[in-house]
């Protein structure tokens, strides 16, 4: 890491298109000014959109091609509080709860920005657990499916054998990746509450010192993690 | 999108994302919960047809469009960044047209086969 080279860096950096340019065919770095940790996040987080892509497209394929009709996702998945069963309500609302788990987040990245310690913990804290009742609400769904409706990754008896098998492996890996979310989440709330990123104290698991960049980071993955539902939302639940 | 960076990115970076007022997170929030409950309501007033296809695609986009903007901070990114993220995933759409020919013919290919067998098992005999 020498100061020289990135310091010649500085001087050149154009915006737009130009900059594009400059940036990919210059020395060392293509992404000036960007922490590698998060460029390395993005990267993570590309390869990540390709598996979910290719879920959703084999998804896709198999729900075109088969001669059975596809369960009604607005039947199988509607709840009754006592009433008649509402459509889909279940899903709206980890939908909604994901959201807000979004919004908490996006604002600790920032308060994690004013080095504001405390708004930064609760509202992680908030995110970590709006997550696991995402997770928890997954729990109670899945078992519902299992369990009542009889629903198998090679069959159930609404319809086409492929629902079972696509709602499975998609939803079960979006749940995996909000399970290891709230993980880190609970983790980064007790070194963000410990003071650990104001006095750069080398972590456990990397034994680099971190800082409230490391917030930011987090928060890219945890709105991927709701930016892959809203993809599912649609295309599974919707369509 | 300007924005000076020296050897220390990251010093700049917080400096930069102070700047960032916390109302724009808040009326993004707002905003995704409102396309939300819309996306719902498509299903809850079940419209049908291509109708139900252009809503749920469209308040998909502006949902996923407002996260990756906004909250995933690509807006305040340099060019070079973006269009590492967002370019290699356009070749999905190779892999969904792929798919969609491949599960054209399967169907077909099934419709021709379990019609045979349908035939086959028929108690008339087939003249040859």
């Amino acid at each position: 890491m020498s100061t020289e080279t990135m310091g010649s860096d500085s001087l050149e950096l154009k915006s737009g298109l130009a900059g594009f340019f400059d940036d990919w065919s210059s020395d060392q770095r293509a992404f000036k000014g960007v922490p590698w940790g998060k460029a390395m996040m993005w990267i993570f987080l590309v390869s990540d959109t390709f598996i979910f892509g290719c879920f959703l497209a084999s998804y896709m394929t198999v729900r075109m091609s088969t001669l059975d009709p596809w369960p009604s996702a607005s039947e199988v998945f509607a709840l009754s509080f006592g009433g008649d069963p509402i459509p889909l309500i279940l899903i709206a609302i980890m939908t909604f709860v994901l959201i807000t788990s979004s919004g908490t987040m996006a604002l600790a990245v920032n308060y994690g920005y004013r080095k504001n310690k405390w708004v930064t913990f609760w509202l992680l804290l908030a995110t970590a657990l709006l997550g696991a009742t995402f997770v928890g609400m997954q729990v109670f769904e899945w078992s519902k499916l299992i369990f009542e409706e009889g629903v198998r990754p090679w069959g159930n008896p609404m319809g086409a054998a492929q629902f079972g098998s696509v709602f499975f492996m998609v939803t079960g890996f979006h749940g995996f990746h909000v399970s290891i979310g709230v993980i880190f989440l609970f983790i980064f709330s007790y070194k963000v509450a410990r003071g650990h990123l104001e006095t750069q104290q080398a972590g456990w698991f990397t034994k680099r010192g971190g800082n409230y960049e490391e917030i930011e980071i987090l928060g890219l993955y945890w709105h991927f993690v709701d930016l892959v539902w809203v993809f599912i939302f649609a295309f599974f639940y919707l369509w | 999108m300007d924005q000076a960076v020296d050897g220390h990115g990251g010093v700049v970076r917080e400096e930069e994302a102070i700047q960032h007022p916390l109302g724009i997170y808040f009326k993004i929030w707002i905003l995704l919960f409102v396309l939300s409950a819309m996306s719902y309501a498509v299903d809850y007033f079940q419209v049908q047809g291509y109708m139900r296809w252009f809503l749920i695609l469209f308040f998909m986009v502006l949902k996923a469009g407002l996260i990756i903007a906004v909250f995933m901070h690509m807006v305040w990114e340099r060019l070079a960044m973006v269009y590492f993220i967002l370019v290699p995933p356009a070749l999905l759409l190779t892999l969904v047209a792929i798919g969609s020919l491949e599960a054209d013919w399967t169907f077909f290919q099934r419709g021709v086969y379990f019609l045979k067998e349908l035939i086959i098992s028929a108690p008339a005999p087939v003249h040859h």
